[in-house]
């Protein structure tokens, strides 16, 4: 599993990072391995508002279709219109082209707040230790 | 592909049948609805269609096939009886918009049917309108939303859903408007108590838990999620798609339910899976019955008919028929009254089998699932390793066998004559593997399965391109699911001239 350094995680297995004063988000290389092929993403409306942990879009593999949750709470800016034709890339660069959303934080502080790569890493082993 | 398309096998000219010449005048239709050219219709000759068709249907298969072990679906046997019952001339050429007068052995059919699914699941009342699971799923929490409106009660939006339910059941709340809580599963797979504590308040409609739930097993705390839930004010919504695992054994009323639907077409025996059609009437408790979906069937002591003395107990002749709207009716779910045709094959599999028939069906489930268990967890891992009810869940991967996947053993097994079963649901397994055997397979049968499934697990050791292959013996081979999703070609069109 590959983990982003720059990146903070949630326990729904979104990555977030600051760049600038707007965020982005996707979901995470051991997400996109979970869900296997990936093969349609639904994204928000550029201007709608979320709270922590309110789902913004979904992600359907050939296995199972998922929600995304917000990982802070903000309003989006950007979505990543490239994923409508190539799902794809949240499979091959879940960190990089894959990426979902961009938003303005309700407070940039809260981002650091979330777990860093080296927790996530932590959180992953002892999920794949249980059921 | 073994089999051509109608289109690949038509030739211009060719027709399997000739229409006598007209002798009324052609119709004169408006120019703009005339269509400029002739439709692309397949044509062939009747030989060249009949042999397309049948070997199509060759190509299919059933629970008429073989082993169809296919988790959550319940896949018995559907005895040929409910067949014949259903075609009886009086059942199967009858009108919907006939006078009640005229059908008073289908409405009777229909009204007997919902008491034996009251006496099966406790509840007070029943509406036999529901089309199919999701359906009866859609009308309880309709019901629900109902009750609590009724009240006065505005504030309540949410319902909360453990994370191993169907699909269908954040779907149907999704549908209704309504906002879906998920909460987690404990380790042994019940409703985790403290997340179910934390999440319940005054915005709470109701809960919707699945029971035995879709890992097979019966939830250890279910009376205290009840009254947690109800004390909460909310209401207890029962997902009946499991209740092959409960009949004459539990009722899910006096379990701490208020509204169930029951799915006919799994627990009792009607075709399904090739697209139903299915039937999902929907229980309530007393105080919920004036918010059913109607017309519900009820009867009344036919004074004119009736010659019984003043001792004597009236029997079926004395009664009069009808339909009847609920008083505060959540409305029509469905054109006329329901699946009726689903209801006689129903209501002919209840009475074949009787109270004690429907108890030892439910029993033999849960014998036949736990025989697997215990026989498939030598070879498989078991996440949630206690006895189970009608199904259990394996994790379709092998520690020394690392490339290989739940979708590669069940691909495998097509190649051994068995229908794969579920895979990857529940979500909360890994590779999840979900077997329901059901009661209508025999010890030499389930045997058979075990055994392939152990010669599977060594191929995954010894020759595990074998399973990534999977499978070899079918009409086609390893579909490109991946593909068929991101670029679905959804229509024949001609090659190019």
């Amino acid at each position: 599993m590959k983990v982003d350094r720059a990146s903070r995680y949630t326990r729904t297995h979104e990555w977030v990072r600051l760049e600038g004063d707007e965020a982005v988000s996707g979901i995470t290389d051991y997400a996109q391995e979970q869900l296997s092929d990936i093969v349609y993403v639904e994204l928000p409306a550029i201007g709608e508002h979320f709270g922590k942990g309110e789902v913004y879009g979904v992600v359907e593999s050939v296995k199972a279709a998922s929600d995304n949750y917000m990982p802070v709470g903000g309003t989006i800016t950007a979505v990543n219109e490239s994923l409508a034709d190539e799902p794809q890339q949240v499979n091959t660069d879940p960190y990089g082209a894959g990426w979902m959303i961009r938003f303005r934080p309700d407070d940039p502080a809260e981002i650091e707040q979330l777990m860093d790569a080296a927790s996530y890493e932590e959180y992953v082993s002892s999920l794949e230790g249980a059921h | 592909m073994t089999e051509k398309l109608i289109y690949e096998l038509s030739r211009p000219g060719r027709c399997a049948c000739f229409l006598p010449k007209t002798d009324v005048p052609p119709a004169d239709l408006p120019s703009e609805w005339v269509r400029e050219e002739a439709p692309l219709l397949p044509e062939v000759s009747e030989v060249d269609l009949v042999r397309h068709y049948v070997r199509l249907s060759q190509l299919n298969y059933g629970v008429d096939t073989g082993f169809y072990p296919l988790g959550s679906c319940t896949m018995k046997y559907n005895p040929k009886v409910n067949e014949e019952a259903c075609r009886l001339p009086g059942f199967a050429q009858t009108h919907p918009l006939q006078p009640e007068d005229t059908v008073q052995g289908n409405l009777k059919l229909m009204y007997d049917l919902q008491c034996y699914l009251r006496e099966i699941s406790g509840f007070a009342a029943v509406s036999l309108q529901p089309a199919a699971g999701a359906h009866g799923e859609f009308a309880g929490i309709l019901i629900m939303r109902a009750y609590h409106l009724d009240r006065g009660d505005t504030g309540r939006s949410r319902i909360l859903i453990p994370d191993s339910a169907h699909g269908t059941n954040p779907a149907s709340t999704t549908m209704s408007g309504l906002e879906v809580v998920q909460l987690r599963s404990d380790s042994r797979g019940n409703v985790d108590l403290d997340d179910l504590r934390a999440n319940l308040d005054d915005r709470v409609i109701g809960m919707m838990l699945t029971n035995p739930n879709t890992l097979g097993l019966f939830d250890e705390h279910l009376e205290e999620v009840a009254r947690l839930v109800h004390g909460a004010g909310g209401l207890m919504y029962g997902d009946g798609a499991n209740l092959n695992a409960l009949m004459g054994i539990a009722k899910p009323a006096a379990l701490g339910f208020d509204v169930m639907h029951f799915n006919l077409h799994k627990t009792f025996s009607t075709p399904h899976g090739g697209g139903g059609p299915g039937s999902g009437p929907v229980g309530v408790t007393e105080e919920l019955a004036r918010f059913l979906p109607g017309p519900v069937v009820i009867r009344t002591l036919d004074e004119e008919a009736c010659t019984c003395g003043p001792d004597d107990e009236h029997d079926e002749f004395c009664y009069r028929y009808e339909l009847s709207q609920p008083g505060s009716s959540i409305g029509r779910l469905k054109a006329f009254y329901g699946n009726f045709g689903v209801m006689v094959r129903a209501y002919t599999y209840i009475r074949m089998l009787g109270g004690a028939g429907l108890r030892q069906a439910s029993e033999d489930a849960v014998l036949n699932a736990n025989y697997l268990q215990a026989r498939l967890k030598q070879v498989y891992p078991l996440p949630y390793d206690r006895p189970c009810m009608h199904e259990f869940v394996l994790e379709g991967r092998l520690a020394d066998a690392p490339g290989i996947r739940a979708l590669d053993i069940s691909k495998r097994l097509m190649d051994y004559g068995m229908h794969p079963p579920t895979n990857y649901f529940p979500l909360i397994v890994h590779e999840a593997l979900m077997i329901e055997p059901t009661e209508t397979e025999s010890k030499e049968t389930l045997d058979a399965f075990v055994d392939a499934m152990t010669r599977i697990a060594e191929e995954a050791r010894t020759q595990p391109e074998l399973l990534h292959d999977a499978p070899h013996t079918t009409p086609v081979g390893r579909l490109d699911e991946v593909r068929a999703a991101r670029e679905p070609r959804l229509r024949w069109k001609p090659p190019a001239p």
